[in-house]
């Protein structure tokens, strides 16, 4: 049978012929080549790279994360800041508002109390110098008075000044004290 | 004749144009060139082998040109069985940084495993060329050689001969026995098995492939009207053992892989 006449006898089949094991030796180096020197390192770098990537993916966002925490908690700091700030200006504002109108009313009663004093002053010496005319009015009169009482028999200038004078210093003894407390009163 | 006919004696009793049934002379076709060169005789095997490796190298090829940081689909392929190997055997077994050393060697058998087997099931090739000794006696070596030097990267030559045949522990007479059986389980039966594993499982899958399609021939062109439409039976089994047989052919890539980093890993690791 021809397609039995190659095959070989018993423990033949586990012996190979040279050019089968040359053959398959030929066959086998590309093989190797292209899968031990190309294939394997060029799947191992991808692998490695990848992997590199998606660590440095998770790593970076991780990183990311972290700052914003970090951030957050600083806008919060900065907030808090910012509102203790505003509170503690504004405590000042309504403290130095309470001295200004303290001083405005201070100032607003010494003004007062100074107008008092000048209107008390001027209404002192107007009642002073009214006195002083009256005096002299009342002295005038007095004498007009008295000459046309007594007549012609002053006609003595010296006597009449004498007896005006007294006039005068009994009416001033006597109504000083009266004037002085009625002006205060 | 060395056929399966002796043992199918209802397909052998048909005299004359009875059913044809494979035989193992289907894996030793006779040379169409180099005829009597020991060292380049070409067969139809020979041309099979020649088609899977350019089947594989430019698969590889287009593999690594489509790998990509963010992978597509082809890539996406390419990295799948990459990954398996990478993962699945080599780190399972040797664990990260070892796994990571042997890769190389590991895809390399798992590949040439896997593309010399799957020829058995593609339409015009129809065979597998590791079911002829040379190739999986060969990787085999390959297996044999890688495992030794392992031994010996971790343990100095002496260190790993006294490891692999000389187990600590048992008594001094024992070695008398021990060390011949260590000696050969070792270092004759694992090659011996890994190679006559693959072969047989690739030789056994031909014929069953053969038997059925065979079967399928004989009943449509020689079977009468009736038997004609039994047909339709031994080629749904062979439909089933064709995916049967890719199945088979990843199984002993797998096994082949596993088992090298399984010995690679034994001579790493001291007794």
């Amino acid at each position: 049978m021809i397609l039995a006449s190659g095959a070989p006898e018993g423990a033949g089949l586990f012996i190979p012929p040279l050019f089968e094991v040359i053959a398959s030796v030929l066959c086998l180096l590309p093989i190797a080549w292209i899968v031990a020197k190309k294939a394997v390192p060029i799947y191992l770098r991808t692998l490695d790279e990848r992997t590199e990537k998606i660590e440095g993916g998770l790593r970076r966002a991780a990183e990311a994360e972290e700052q914003i925490a970090v951030e957050r908690a600083q806008w919060a700091q900065e907030i808090a800041d910012a509102r203790a700030q505003s509170g503690k200006a504004r405590d000042e504002a309504r403290a130095e508002a309470q001295a200004i109108v303290a001083e405005a009313r201070a100032q607003a009663s010494q003004e007062a109390e100074r107008l008092l004093a000048t209107a008390k002053a001027q209404i002192a010496a107007e009642a002073k110098a009214a006195e002083e005319d009256l005096r002299g009015h009342i002295g005038t009169l007095a004498t007009q008075l008295a000459g046309q009482i007594v007549g012609e028999a002053l006609e003595d200038q010296a006597l009449a000044t004498r007896v005006i004078d007294r006039f005068l210093d009994d009416l001033e003894a006597s109504t000083v004290p009266a004037g002085s407390a009625g002006s205060r009163r | 004749m060395r056929s399966l006919a002796m043992l199918l004696p209802l397909a052998s009793s048909e005299e004359g144009g009875g059913m044809e049934t494979p035989s193992l002379g289907e894996l030793f076709p006779p040379p169409f060139a180099f005829d009597g060169s020991n060292f380049f005789e070409m067969n139809r095997l020979s041309l099979v082998r020649i088609v899977a490796t350019v089947v594989i190298v430019l698969l590889m090829w287009a593999g690594i040109r489509a790998t990509r940081l963010i992978p597509g689909r082809g890539g996406g392929t390419f990295e799948m069985l990459m990954e398996f190997v990478h993962k699945q055997i080599a780190v399972e077994i040797l664990g990260k940084e070892a796994g990571r050393r042997y890769l190389p060697l590991l895809a390399t058998i798992f590949f040439a495993v896997l593309g010399m087997s799957i020829t058995g099931v593609v339409p015009f090739l129809n065979i597998a060329s590791t079911s002829l000794v040379a190739m999986p006696l060969l990787l085999a070596c390959i297996s044999l050689v890688a495992f030794i030097i392992a031994g010996i990267k971790s343990h100095g030559a002496g260190g790993y001969v006294k490891s692999a045949l000389f187990p600590a522990g048992a008594p001094k007479a024992i070695y008398v026995i021990l060390t011949p059986i260590e000696f050969l389980s070792t270092f004759v039966l694992r090659p011996a098995t890994l190679t006559i594993r693959l072969m047989a499982n690739m030789i056994a899958g031909h014929f069953l492939l053969t038997a059925f399609f065979m079967m399928t021939n004989y009943l449509l062109i020689s079977g009468t009207s009736a038997m004609k439409g039994m047909s339709v039976l031994p080629f749904a089994g062979a439909l089933v053992f064709t995916c049967f047989e890719i199945f088979v052919a990843a199984l002993q890539a797998y096994i082949f892989t596993l088992l090298t980093s399984v010995y690679i890993s034994l001579a790493r690791e001291a007794h």
